[in-house]
């Protein structure tokens, strides 16, 4: 889970890293307070997870608290990436000396945290080159040990109070990444301005398996469609959506994107992703189905190969959605493994003929999609 | 033959009495494991479907010489019960519980590997050879037989191996490395048992998007005398988004399937564009030896 910039920044001050003065507010009038409060040149930073908000114009600068209020009221009036901006973080506008790239993440084939800096910060790691950029993996047992951050601040070329807060500010996103569950956390840029090294930006993500133990950090879902948000709260195992009109269930990741994968192969459209899990039982499965009819598909896919998944339950499910809610569009099943036969005299009795191999139904899914179009 | 496990393992469940466990726990012996203890604490001393409970590992270890050990253990709690594992000196443990926090998987893989000890999984269906299934893999999928099998992900494995096991083709040992972001074992870890093994013939991997794993198993392919053939999911995946597996996502460019095609092929693997494909190969290979 992405947080948003005020967040990260929250947890950044809670753990001692020093961030500009200032505040997240959801209106211009707010705005102007704080903009008063904090009595200097003020920023104005919307607060969406889109990474290119300075580009699409979410960041303004004001010099008075009425410049901020204008300024707010602007940014809160835009949509940057698809998402209406509703926060904005107010804060004291820096005076930049220098910019440094910062950040620990995971490195899972090296099945170890992987510390990334760079004396060249404010731009994408991506488009640095190669020997500007200082890597290093820790060992978990050892952490992030102290002549280890103060050698990286030697690397990026920090000398005296500047290396000491540097190694310092490293230290303490180590601590964040342990005690927060954090599977990111990325300062770009982390500025001097004078003779201070402050974090003039805050990216932190939450490892998902973790959220049931870092209950006080705010949830966030700007970066789900709404009928992501619907697959989430009925229970939906995994669900993408992807926009093309044949809507798709499988159980298992693997199968899932073989399936998406054979489809487009064949010439389709995935409206999603939608791995229904294991052994979902008949409630789960049916809720399953009425968040791919949400998406107005074409066509419904449905392939199962069942091992924990009864191919029964899935069977009934569909069953009880036809006869209780109502399918309006075709469905293809694919069904084999455990109770496969009940399964398939199950869907023949409401009029759906199952089929055995993934790529005759693969196949026959494409073809219905496009049904109709050359008419 | 088979690599890891075989048939005279002696194998114990961590969280047998569980429904998960008990499930799994009669699969297994139906497949033929010997699963000769199992640990639920508070239940020492009892017995479940006819195996002996403990209430810690160290417990069943003094009274079983254990080779493997399953653990069908809810995320939260897992850490604990691979460490403890770990600590008792088992040497080949199954994790097939999802979810697990990924600091969590870190101290894990990492003790273990200090501790000379194999982790398969997390998020995995496990592995199975021939009489000894640690998992949750279908029984009727698998067959004993020439070809190995390695991959990331569960439902798609039963499809391949469940085809190949129908037209008569079987497995010396299927292994399923599991779909999250620290895996305990790799690919290179598994071909080079593979490889090394006498029964194995043929070597079927399958992968999916995200990370580096199959880039760096097609480095090891370079080297191998057995033949590869692969298949990855993915393809039709859009960047940035996860696709249901945590390690299943393209990140920075990172991990593409273009990318990984490339790398196998190079390599001299055989790369399917399809799963049916990927019997159709292996086939012609097994024919040609």
């Amino acid at each position: 889970m992405k947080c948003f910039e005020y967040t990260g920044k929250e947890i950044f001050a809670q753990f001692g890293i020093p961030v500009p003065q200032g505040r997240m507010v959801m209106t211009a009038e707010e705005a102007e307070q704080v903009a008063a409060e904090i009595g200097k040149p003020v920023v104005i930073k919307s607060q969406v997870l889109s990474g290119k908000r300075g580009k699409a114009g979410g960041i303004k600068f004001a010099d008075t608290p009425e410049e901020a209020k204008t300024a707010a009221a602007d940014v809160l009036a835009m949509t940057v990436q698809g998402h209406p901006v509703q926060r904005i973080l107010v804060e004291e506008k820096l005076k930049i000396e220098s910019e440094i790239y910062v950040a620990i993440t995971i490195d899972g084939a090296a099945k170890a945290p992987v510390i990334i800096t760079s004396a060249k910060g404010g731009m994408d790691i991506e488009e640095q080159a190669e020997e500007d950029i200082v890597k290093v993996h820790l060992d978990v047992f050892l952490g992030l040990q102290p002549f280890l951050a103060k050698d990286l601040a030697r690397r990026i070329g920090l000398t005296g109070n500047l290396a000491k807060s540097y190694a310092d500010i490293l230290q303490k996103m180590y601590n964040i990444m342990v005690r927060k569950d954090a599977e990111l956390v990325e300062i770009n840029p982390l500025v001097i301005s004078e003779d201070q090294v402050i974090a003039a930006d805050a990216k932190v993500t939450i490892d998902d398996s973790a959220l049931y133990r870092q209950k006080d950090i705010p949830f966030v879902d700007e970066d789900m469609t709404e009928v992501e948000k619907m697959a989430k709260a009925a229970g939906v195992g995994s669900f993408v959506e992807l926009g093309g009109n044949i809507a798709i269930m499988a159980n298992g990741a693997g199968i899932t994107m073989g399936t998406l994968d054979m489809v487009q192969l064949f010439g389709g459209q995935p409206a999603n992703f939608m791995d229904a899990g294991g052994g979902t039982g008949v409630e789960g499965t049916a809720k399953a189905i009425q968040i791919l009819l949400a998406q107005n598909p074409k066509v419904i896919f449905i392939n199962i190969f069942g091992g924990i998944t009864r191919c029964d339950d899935v069977a009934n499910a569909l069953a009880y959605v036809k006869k209780n809610i109502g399918i309006p569009v075709p469905v293809v099943v694919r069904m084999v493994g455990t109770n496969q036969e009940e399964g398939v005299r199950i869907l023949r009795e409401v009029g759906i003929e199952a089929y055995r191999e993934m790529k005759e139904a693969a196949q026959k899914a494409v073809e219905l999609s496009k049904a109709g179009e050359e008419a | 033959m088979a690599i890891l496990v075989d048939a005279s393992s002696k194998v114990l469940i961590q969280g047998i009495t569980g429904k998960q466990g008990t499930f799994h726990l009669k699969q297994m012996l139906a497949f033929g494991t010997d699963v000769v203890a199992g640990v639920a604490p508070g239940k020492g001393g009892g017995v479940h479907e006819g195996v002996p409970l403990y209430n810690t590992v160290y417990e069943a270890c003094e009274h079983h010489g254990i080779d493997a050990s399953v653990l069908f253990i809810p995320a939260a709690y897992c850490k604990d019960a691979a460490l403890e594992a770990i600590e008792a000196g088992i040497k080949v443990i199954i994790i097939i519980t999802e979810h697990i926090p990924v600091q969590d998987e870190l101290i894990i893989v990492n003790r273990a590997k200090l501790k000379d000890a194999v982790i398969i999984g997390p998020n995995t269906f496990g592995m199975a050879s021939w009489k000894c299934k640690l998992g949750i893999l279908p029984n009727i999928a698998f067959s004993p037989g020439p070809v190995g099998v390695v991959a990331r992900s569960g439902t798609l494995t039963y499809e391949i191996v469940g085809s190949l096991t129908n037209i008569g083709i079987g497995q010396t040992s299927v292994v399923g490395l599991g779909g999250d972001r620290v895996p305990g074992s790799t690919f290179v870890d598994m071909l080079k048992r593979f490889e090394a093994d006498e029964a194995t013939q043929v070597v079927v991997l399958v992968g999916e998007i995200g990370g580096n794993a199959e880039e760096e198993a097609a480095e090891y392919i370079k080297t191998m005398s057995k033949p590869v053939v692969a298949y990855l999911a993915g393809k039709s995946a859009p960047p940035g988004k996860r696709m249901g597996h945590a390690g299943a996502i393209i990140e920075r460019g990172k991990g593409t399937y273009e990318g990984k095609v490339q790398a196998l092929t190079t390599a001299g693997a055989q790369v399917a564009t399809f799963p049916y494909e990927v019997v159709e190969k292996v086939q012609q290979l097994i024919r040609r030896s």
